[in-house]
């Protein structure tokens, strides 16, 4: 199984750490940008549980943005 | 600091102030002033197109409860009712069949794809607790409950974020457990188990495990990426107590009878999930990539991009699309040929190879100082293999998947007090 998920990792992991290449040490002033709602991760919480629950309901897949919250019967 | 024109002088210095001592913690949720309630409403009307309905009122509300310490209570309500897939399949001839509690008949048209029709209603709650242990450290801990007329799922979850490098890179990992109970009127049916004959057993339950490691950095002034890594397992009752297959003749493909599916007791699941926000001049991009594959056979990728594009100071449009597509369970078939049964088989689509787009739009609107009102508008369409290659006799004259259309309207308003 972890060969399957091998390309899928590496992929990833280059994309990341290539970007990562161009880390600029962002100083704390000029956060400023990096500080507002809009750069939140998730911006609304509530859109995302809400979206989480019908996409788990539908589909064959589940997380991977985050961890915890219940199940459901879901037909 | 740019300064937006009309942004109040406290509002730029609590800005500032926050920005220079905190850094920037990007994993952090935002940050609730005094000793307020922050509070996030919503009602989602969500219509599938002749099958389920769905109304769920939601609230959410966070309070500080001391020094870095929140508490945030959430709940939501669900009231659905319509019709569902059963599992069965379509043919050339009408087909009847008992409803899962044994008090009525449903009698599907032929060619048409078989439904249970239901009403059921869901509450959920949970709570969070989120406190700073360190001036880098970071833990949440959650409770999660769940109940529906004939389910209840339990769960908890254990998260802590780590701070590093001038808190640019937050390294993120967390544990979460769930219990859930299966009790549907008249009991669980035996699985794999003729429909007519089946013994009905107690109640059943599933237990699932799931760990996350993640990596959230600040790439440029304009620029946070996160990476993680889910594993999750999960053992027990791992059936849908209301979905049948149907068994079918090898040369006419005429339906014989009626089986309860049945699945693996234990599924092992990998996540890997990218996700990067930009910042343009006044807009904001968000994507998102998410790589899944478990032991049933199943693999999928999931595309979601978001623009939020500015409407000067006060609202913004966000348009999105999200892109999904899996490849089936190893035990799946929209049906299964008469003496060859495997020994785990679903006609549930749901495990089914599909693909599924989703396009939206939202609007938001500042109101007041700190209140915000929003509205959003989203279409999905799931379609699959409707003309399998696998199809008998006149099965290859019918859709065997029946698409999926839904439509999504919210209306959310937050605000403190």
């Amino acid at each position: 199984m972890m060969l399957k998920v091998a390309p899928s990792v590496i992929f990833l992991a280059l994309i990341f750490f290539l970007t990562a290449c161009s880390i600029e040490p962002v100083k704390p002033w000029d956060r400023d940008l990096l500080a507002e709602d809009k750069m939140q991760l998730v911006p609304d919480a509530l859109e995302e549980t809400l979206d989480a629950h019908i996409y788990f309901s539908k589909e064959s897949s589940f997380g991977g943005a985050g961890i915890g919250g219940g199940g459901c019967g879901c037909n | 600091m740019q300064l937006k024109k009309k942004q109040s002088i406290r509002d730029a210095l609590a800005v500032a102030t926050c920005t220079l001592l905190s850094g920037v913690s990007q994993t952090q949720a935002t940050e609730v002033n005094d000793d307020r309630w922050e509070l996030d409403t919503a009602i989602l009307f969500y219509s599938e197109k002749d099958r389920v309905e769905v109304i769920a009122p939601t609230a959410t509300a966070k309070k500080a409860i001391g020094e870095d310490e929140f508490i945030t209570l959430r709940a939501v309500y669900d009231s659905l009712t319509g019709a569902s897939p059963n599992g069965a399949s379509p043919t050339n001839t009408a087909q009847t069949f008992t409803s899962p509690s044994g008090e009525s008949t449903l009698t599907t048209q032929a060619g048409e794809t078989p439904m249970w029709e239901f009403r059921d209603m869901r509450l959920a709650l949970g709570v969070d607790w989120e406190r700073s242990t360190s001036r880098t450290v970071r833990d949440t801990l959650s409770a999660d409950i769940s109940k529906e007329r004939d389910y209840f799922s339990g769960a908890l979850s254990a998260n802590r974020n780590w701070d590093l490098n001038d808190r640019l890179t937050t390294i993120s990992a967390g544990l979460g457990v769930n219990y859930d109970l299966i009790s549907p009127e008249g009991g669980v049916p035996d699985a794999g188990q003729t429909v007519a004959t089946a013994k009905v057993l107690g109640d059943e339950s599933k237990t699932g495990t799931s760990v996350l490691f993640g990596i959230t950095q600040v790439i440029n002034r304009r620029t946070l990426m996160q990476l993680n890594y889910m594993h999750a397992e999960s053992s027990g009752y791992l059936n849908d107590p209301y979905k049948i297959l149907s068994v079918v003749d090898s040369g006419t493909g005429a339906t014989l009878q009626y089986l309860y599916e049945k699945r693996p007791d234990s599924r092992s699941s990998d996540v890997l999930f990218w996700k990067m926000v930009y910042h343009l001049s006044e807009d904001v991009l968000h994507l998102s990539y998410r790589y899944f594959q478990d032991d049933w056979g199943i693999k999928s990728h999931t595309v979601d991009l978001a623009y939020r594009y500015e409407l000067g100071e006060k609202s913004y449009l966000r348009p999105r699309v999200r892109y999904y597509t899996q490849s089936g369970a190893d035990f799946y078939n929209h049906s299964f040929v008469n003496g060859s049964v495997p020994t785990y088989a679903s006609a549930d689509s749901r495990l089914a190879e599909m693909d599924s787009v989703t396009l939206g739009i939202k609007y938001g609107r500042k109101v007041g100082s700190d209140s915000e009102f929003s509205v959003r508008l989203e279409q999905m369409v799931q379609s699959g293999k409707d003309h399998p290659s696998d199809a008998i006799g006149f099965q290859q004259q019918l859709d065997l998947y029946a698409e999926l259309e839904a439509t999504t309207i919210q209306f959310s308003y937050s605000t403190t007090f």
